[in-house]
């Protein structure tokens, strides 16, 4: 079960300012039920310029619901430009901190107080603009790069539990590292996620022949010796030895500590040498 | 606030070790503590009882004592006859499995590539809206290089049975392995493994109130097989490692009373199942039933409560100390709702709203009339909050993955 706050709590089990305000000054709407969460956020200007009140309608989490919460109370008699001032952090911070993977419940608070505040200024939304980078859940670079300035993301994994970008099919996760690699200015390198280099079957039997040729065969006739490829499956190589290799008491010390770590260097660090038992 | 009661609906994640089983289990952590591979009479009476234990769980199942082998969990006895069929038969690289299947077979699936360092396709079978299979696809689906087919018996989440028996047949008639993963199934519904060809057969004991950290993997007489710990000779020499001595004669002894209990399986708890499935249908409007109605084990219920979400739910339930599960995406550990509705194709605006009750024989009907009681406020208290719910007459349904390009 995920830790959540006393004030996390209480919020989501006893939520303030609940509903939508009849002629509201700004009206926010974020999220959808397809991604599993939404807030529709309104608020009402006095004559002084000051939020006199902020409602909300939540479908989602815990958190979702308590982060709308606390936005209501956070807002109230501030001027609109002391109001979007608030960042998901100080939402965060208000309700004594969230689980990282539900930091993003905390970024919905901020774009639907964003959306409200340009809805009654009638201007656009600045995160509908740019590229549309994770389909799944709609995330554009403009919200990922905030994101990773706002909260110093480093890791893919953290955008995804900032944003949600990424957490779906998981087919723009590059695009993020890409968009983390600028936005941080090449800072230190995190290791690809990606697997091990891939071949085919043919590409390794002639890079393995190759090297044969070059390095191992040369080395092994001065000693009277020869080696044959017999099969490649896999990450398994099957050799034959030859020659005075056959009698010879080192055959399995030049099979691992020569031939394999030559093929490991030079074709795929994950081969394992074999000789063929036929 | 004094903390309520616990109403424990939750059985298919774990189970309480039953009073007996925890009894018969207990001279074995403290006077009988010897090895059952020792040349002593005192290890040997425990030996004695690893024997008892051993048939104990064939009689369960319709098994002979030898095809059974103890394991640590459910998945290891999976991860162990995917791997064997593999390892005997390694020119063949197709498996066949399901979309639904449990994390510990889509997962072993989905990573046999790097696992093994061999190619290998797998064929995800798709599921109906109701959960269940197409046979006909399934038969389609099997190919000359089919090392194994691995289907669950039972679905942790909708309950839903899928007809292993019929499957298993065609398997056989094809000459290829068949493995299923029974741990929801065992102890609820009746298996007769002398009528169905299952070579393999994953169990697990925290799921019919056996403790965790004991499982069994069934392997057919004369199947082919190689093990996946390599050790000892316990076990025949099929599963290396001292044996789990406490946990395995718990195991045989919950056995024992699952058949005992087989009947009431199905009459009591369905019918108290069946009165709080139809108590929130009727209850609680906007509420669907999730899997097949007639073909799924008798203690679990999936409904889903449209624009809501699961999570929020289960903490207000929490607080009334009823305890249930969500496929909620705040639930499943990602941000998508679980695999299973979404390959039943469950609309998203119920998919994250989904609770899965799962009864036992300890539940009782005051405990089914209390939660018919305290959860339908809840639903109307969230969907009060929620912004669609006003407007629910004018979202449509659709695909689980409505504005995604993902395909799922």
């Amino acid at each position: 079960m995920l830790e959540y706050t006393d004030k996390v709590k209480d919020h989501f089990l006893n939520p303030r300012n609940v509903g939508e305000i009849e002629d509201a000054d700004g009206i926010g709407e974020v999220g959808s039920l397809s991604c599993g969460d939404a807030l529709k956020f309104t608020f009402k200007l006095g004559d002084d310029g000051r939020i006199v009140d902020a409602k909300f309608k939540t479908f989602g989490c815990a958190s979702a619901i308590a982060s709308s919460s606390a936005l209501t109370l956070m807002v109230i008699g501030l001027t609109l430009d002391e109001a979007e001032k608030i960042t998901n952090e100080d939402l965060a911070e208000f309700l004594g901190g969230l689980p990282k993977e539900k930091m993003h419940c905390s970024v919905m608070g901020r774009e639907a107080l964003e959306a409200a505040i340009a809805n009654y200024r009638g201007v656009p939304l600045p995160q509908t603009e740019g590229e549309v980078v994770c389909e799944c859940f709609g995330v554009t670079d403009v919200e990922i790069r905030r994101a990773i300035e706002e909260s110093d993301l480093k890791s893919v994994e953290e955008v995804t539990n900032f944003t949600k970008a990424g957490g779906g099919c998981g087919k723009c996760e590059d695009r993020i590292q890409e968009i983390l690699d600028e936005a941080r200015q090449n800072a230190p390198k995190v290791i690809p996620m990606s697997g091990p280099k891939r071949l085919t079957t043919v590409q390794k039997i002639k890079m393995i022949e190759d090297v044969f040729d070059r390095e191992i065969r040369p080395n092994l006739k001065k000693d009277g010796g020869d080696i044959e490829l017999i099969d490649v499956d896999g990450d398994y190589v099957i050799v034959s030895l030859r020659g005075s290799c056959v009698s010879c008491a080192k055959s399995q010390t030049t099979l691992k500590e020569f031939v394999e770590k030559k093929l490991r260097e030079e074709v795929l660090d994950s081969l394992i040498v074999e000789e063929s038992k036929g | 606030m004094s903390q309520p009661k616990t109403i424990y609906m939750d059985n298919n994640a774990t189970t309480r070790v039953a009073p007996e089983v925890l009894e018969t289990m207990l001279p074995y952590f403290s006077e009988l503590y010897g090895n059952p591979s020792s040349m002593h009479s005192f290890g040997d009476q425990v030996g004695g009882a690893v024997k008892k234990a051993r048939q104990q769980v064939a009689d369960l199942l319709g098994a002979q004592p030898e095809e059974i082998i103890f394991t640590s969990c459910g998945t290891e006895s999976d991860s162990t006859a995917i791997f064997s069929a593999l390892q005997v038969a390694p020119e063949k690289r197709h498996i066949v499995t399901t979309r639904v299947e449990h994390p510990a077979v889509k997962n072993l699936c989905e990573n046999l590539d790097r696992l093994t360092g061999h190619k290998h396709r797998v064929t995800q079978l798709p599921v109906e809206s109701d959960g269940t299979l197409d046979l006909k696809r399934y038969e389609e689906a099997l190919a000359d290089d089919t090392a194994i087919v691995s289907v669950m018996w039972a679905n942790n989440e909708t309950g839903v049975i899928f007809p292993i028996d019929e499957m298993a047949k065609i398997a056989k008639s094809r000459g290829i392995l068949f493995h299923t993963d029974a741990v929801q199934a065992v102890g609820k519904i009746p298996i007769n493994l002398a009528e169905t060809p299952v070579d393999f057969l994953s169990v697990s004991g925290h799921k019919l109130h056996a403790p965790k950290g004991v499982g069994v993997l069934y392997v057919r007489k004369r199947t082919p097989f190689m093990p996946f710990l390599m050790g000892g000779h316990q076990e025949r020499g099929r599963r290396g490692g001292t044996e789990n001595v406490t946990s395995i004669i718990g195991m045989g002894k919950a056995c024992e009373l699952a058949a005992n209990n087989m009947r009431r399986e199905n009459t009591t708890v369905r019918l108290l199942r069946d009165k709080l499935e139809n108590g929130l249908l009727k209850r609680v409007p906007n509420t669907l039933l999730n899997g097949h109605k007639e073909e799924r084990l008798p203690n679990t219920t999936n409904v889903s409560f449209e624009y809501v979400e699961g999570e929020a739910i289960l903490l207000h339930l929490d607080r009334y100390g009823i305890c249930a599960s969500s496929g909620s995406a705040c639930t499943s550990g990602s941000l998508e709702p679980s695999h299973v509705l979404r390959a039943m194709g469950v609309p998203f605006t119920a998919a994250h709203g989904s609770i899965r009750f799962s009864l036992s024989v300890y539940n009782t009907e005051d405990e089914v009339d209390y939660i018919l009681e305290k959860l339908p406020p809840v639903i109307a208290k969230l969907r009060e909050m929620s912004p669609f719910w006003a407007d629910r007459d004018k979202i449509a349904g659709g695909g689980s993955c409505g504005s995604c390009g993902c395909g799922k």
